[in-house]
């Protein structure tokens, strides 16, 4: 299956004419500052835009048409009321800056988010405000900058990472002008304690953890974590990636965290779309409030209001134009209120469900579990270091086959402390019959290994195309298509 | 169970593969102290159907006011087509193309959008997108910082006839890094900025200049001869700019002699609906010199094992899960979905229908302005060139006349005498192609009757 670029499907004149103004008028500006030459964009009717674009969406995978595991992504069904009752005209028509007064419905949905978050997380206030997760640990790190700011402890500019962390946790800490300490992990999976005190001290900032951690393990002694880092004049910061593990099980805020983004795109079910929007909402405790980034909704009796630089003078700021991803915000609000008290706990319930029954069965199968001796959370790791030094099929080639099996594959390489690694999160949407045919594909798949491991060095073979030459699109960038010049 | 398919048969026959008694049993590596007691504050679940008249009445509850505001988000027609596609499984419940082969359509849509916009800023290269304009400012000014080898000042110019929100926002974001942003007047008359007043800083170390065009007030500015300066003066240009407007505007790649180095803004105009502030999404597109200093996904196109061309992410090792502490940004997730609508926006307008919104949404300020401006005690702040915007001065508060014509379902503009004190009482407002001469002239008449009445009663 191979489709054109849109702009081979173009020709001079072409148009979409319902599309247009009715009557062409020019544009009265001085020369100066005309555009000479028009941008080249596709001249193409309507019917060939739908067909092209649709054609394209159909060379995705989705978790509408695949079983989606891919680790620390959460990607569970996006029910389709949600997108529909965010799209009504009245919410998309709705200018950010319009007079609150004609606000009231929307600002009371997000008032309700900011509550309804606030109580799964067990923290104090809520801002709805980050646009997605990256942003939101960004908020944190740099409220935490704020918080020691504002006591005059201008030396606590080092974060402490573990080593499993995802990559947007030191990026984060460097865009908020701190340094980066990483402490390892022990074999069983928990955070090596004598590491931690060997690292706080004061220039502590803060650690940045994510629990249960990115090797898909509850940290056990997250008092003791909390206890090492505040006694240091640190605070803690909880990457909220793996919230869908322990919703309504345990709340961060009784962990001892100070500071947590979610990602409602992972957790509550907004859509991925492709890379975005997402949204990364922040809670903190009782101390970081005055520092939460604006705006946030505020009530005042029955009216509702965006609360400002102001009302927050020691707010970190405004991290976006208007108020963050709202659209995506209405997503959450109305998957939150269709699963209710008890939906909410069901969802952590059956997420560990899946990914403990996935994990006993592949274990049963052969394949090696990196952490064998504990409970995998919503989501758990497989290595292959074992088929990849027998057969040479690597974590890549069994992840390149499973979408022949038509199976997205899980995510690879990541966490990078455990060898050719598979971490697999099934999350608590999908049956019992597709985690045994995803079961029954790594079986086959591994047979193959032995037996033909070409065909998992060559995968995929059935895909749009095959395995691509990444090494030739960092070389030769080709980044733009360029018209063949006549 | 909502969403949950698992039946008790399934539940069981699971526990007994796991080997545990009961699902409770998988939480036990969770310390008892810790575990929360339920949920009880969270409402209890609502049906499809109860929910679906909820948000019925949120929505009603807000109406559809007719609509002139801009200020950095514009209420364009969006051709039925583009979400009709947009809101495609295939497209809105895939993810980030890490596996490159079942991510095709994704992928060629995103190179497809790189060219659109590489074309439309006349630039070489352009990422496939940051979170919203602003935010992109913010990153646009780190990225100068690192593209800008010569200069350790860490100085970029703000004019202040930059959207006042972009600015609180780059201050956020960058000012962690020790970025130092200082101001460039307007024109009081004309509402440019001065370009005279960049003179202060010749000789001294300036690492960027930004320029918005058209700025905040929907003026247009002397872009060739700032963008000169900068360039004399071994500073990078960023351009902050409006993408239908480059439909018609000399595109930010020919700005001056050289052109600019780094154009950004928000790409919400092309086909994102307004939708109470996002998701928009953020464009950034910059010469190919500078492509490894540039944050966000990019994508490549390559070849296959056989050949055959494909799509991939390239250029990784910029990024935050390759490079960590050291990457050019910390973003991960951006904003896909709404590059999706661009995409298909963009093809569906092409240059000619873009071209067209652009100038009927120019001619409709113009309208706009005229039937305000003959209403006694409104007058026009700047009698310049301008594109789909224009402050008005009003010889009263702005903040109640807006309120009293929300009263009539209009949303009049927005209030910027707070942001702006030298104006006065100044309101912004717009009107693009979507705005009717009827609907201006209910307009006017709105407003002229609230003025009159005020003054009555005042």
């Amino acid at each position: 299956m191979h489709e054109k670029l849109i702009f081979e499907h173009a020709a001079p004149g072409r148009s979409a004419d319902a599309q247009y103004p009715r009557v062409p008028v020019e544009a009265t500006v001085p020369t100066s500052l005309l555009r000479a030459t028009p941008p080249l964009l596709p001249e193409v009717s309507e019917l060939q835009a739908v067909r092209h674009y649709t054609r394209l969406s159909q060379l995705n995978f989705s978790i509408d048409t695949h079983f989606y595991p891919l680790g620390s992504c959460t990607m569970k069904y996006n029910p389709k009321a949600c997108n529909q009752y965010a799209m009504l005209p009245e919410l998309l028509g709705r200018h950010p800056l319009a007079p609150e007064s004609t606000g009231q419905g929307v600002l009371q949905i997000l008032f309700e988010l900011q509550e309804m978050l606030k109580e799964v997380t067990g923290m104090r206030g809520v801002s709805l405000t980050p646009m997605a997760g990256a942003q939101g640990e960004f908020a944190g790190v740099a409220m935490i900058r704020a918080y020691h700011r504002a006591r005059n402890d201008l030396a606590r500019t080092e974060i402490i990472v573990p080593d499993a962390a995802h990559g947007t946790n030191p990026a984060t800490a460097t865009m908020c002008g701190c340094t980066v300490r990483e402490i390892p992990t022990q074999s069983n999976g928990d955070i090596d304690l004598e590491a931690l005190k060997g690292v706080v001290g004061p220039h502590t900032a803060g650690i940045m953890l994510t629990n249960p951690s990115t090797i898909g393990v509850f940290e056990r002694r997250i008092r003791e974590v909390a206890e090492i880092v505040h006694g240091a004049g640190g605070l803690l910061y909880y990457d909220g990636a793996n919230l869908n593990a322990i919703l309504g099980k345990v709340r961060p805020g009784d962990m001892g965290f100070d500071v947590i983004h979610m990602n409602l795109h992972k957790t509550f079910s907004t859509p991925h779309g492709g890379g975005g929007p997402g949204s990364g909402a922040v809670g903190v405790s009782e101390r970081l409030l005055p520092f939460l980034p604006v705006p946030i909704v505020g009530r005042d009796g029955e009216r509702f209001r965006w609360l400002d630089q102001q009302d927050l003078p020691q707010t970190i700021g405004r991290l976006s134009n208007f108020m963050g991803n709202t659209g995506v915000l209405l997503r959450a609000y109305v998957y939150m209120r269709m699963l209710g008290r008890d939906g909410m706990q069901r969802v952590s319930e059956f997420a560990t469900l899946n990914a403990n029954y996935l994990m006993a069965r592949l274990q049963a199968a052969g394949f090696e579990v990196a952490y064998p001796e504990r409970r995998a959370s919503h989501e758990f790791i497989v290595t292959l270091r074992r088929e990849a030094r027998e057969w040479e099929t690597n974590a890549m080639d069994f992840a390149k086959r499973l979408l022949d099996y038509g199976f997205h594959a899980p995510t690879t390489y990541f966490p990078l402390l455990v060898p050719e690694c598979l971490l697999i999160e099934p999350t608590e949407t999908e049956p019992k019959e597709e985690l045994d045919a995803f079961v029954d594909a790594m079986i086959a798949i591994r047979k193959e290994a032995e037996t033909e491991p070409a065909k998992l060095q060559g995968a995929p073979w059935t895909l749009p195309v095959r395995r691509l030459d990444d090494v030739r699109a960092a070389k030769q960038l080709d980044l733009t298509w360029k018209p063949a010049t006549a | 169970m909502p969403f949950i398919p698992h039946t008790d048969a399934d539940v069981r026959a699971m526990l007994d593969v796991i080997g545990a008694p009961d699902i409770d049993a998988l939480f036990e590596e969770i310390p008892a102290a810790l575990r929360a007691p339920g949920l009880p504050g969270i409402p209890p679940a609502m049906t499809e159907m109860e929910i679906g008249r909820c948000m019925a009445e949120f929505a009603a509850r807000d109406g559809r006011p007719l609509n002139f505001i801009g200020a950095g988000a514009y209420e364009h027609h969006i051709p039925a087509a583009v979400w009709a596609i947009v809101s495609r499984g295939e497209f809105y419940s895939a993810y980030t193309p890490y596996q490159a082969e079942a991510s095709q359509g994704t992928l060629q849509l995103l190179y497809e959008y790189q060219t659109m916009m590489a074309s439309l800023t006349a630039l070489e290269i352009s990422n496939a997108s940051l979170y919203d304009g602003a935010s992109g400012l913010a990153e646009a000014c780190l990225m100068a910082v690192r593209a800008n080898r010569k200069s350790k000042s860490l100085r970029i110019l703000l004019p202040l006839a930059l959207n006042p929100t972009y600015r609180d926002v780059a201050q956020a974001i960058a000012g962690n890094q020790n970025l130092v942003f200082e101001q460039l007047p307007f024109d009081a008359k004309g509402g440019q900025t001065v370009v005279s007043a960049l003179d202060q800083y010749k000789g001294k170390d300036v690492t960027a200049v930004v320029i918005q065009q058209p700025n905040f007030f929907g003026t247009l500015e002397d872009v060739d001869a700032i963008t000169n300066w900068a360039h004399a003066n071994g500073a990078l240009m960023i351009g902050v700019v409006n993408p239908t407007s480059l439909a018609v505007l000399k595109p930010p790649g020919e700005w001056g002699a050289r052109g600019a180095d780094i154009a950004c803004g928000d790409g919400q105009p092309l086909g994102v609906p307004l939708s109470s502030g996002g998701p928009y999404f953020g464009f950034m597109a910059t010469r190919a010199e500078h492509v490894r200093q540039m944050p966000g996904r990019i994508i490549g196109r390559t070849v296959d094992l056989d050949g055959k061309p494909g799509f991939a992410l390239t250029l990784q090792a910029r990024e935050q899960h390759i490079r960590r502490s050291k990457a050019t940004s910390n973003i991960c997730t951006n904003q896909g979905l709404l590059v999706t609508a661009a995409t298909i926006y963009m093809s569906l307008l092409g240059p000619r229908g873009l071209a067209r919104v652009a100038a009927t949404s120019m001619q409709r300020t113009q309208q706009l302005v005229d039937a305000l401006t003959r209403i006694p005690g409104v007058r026009l702040a700047f009698d310049t060139p301008r594109f789909h915007e224009a402050v008005l001065l009003l010889d009263r508060p702005v903040k109640p006349v807006l309120e009293a014509l929300a009263h009539r379902g209009i949303v009049g503009g927005v209030d910027v005498s707070g942001r702006y004190p030298q104006l006065g009482h100044a309101l912004l407002v717009c009107a693009t192609e979507t705005r009717t001469v009827n609907d201006i002239e209910t307009y006017a008449r709105a407003l002229a009757e609230t003025l009159r009445s005020s003054a009555a009663a005042a």
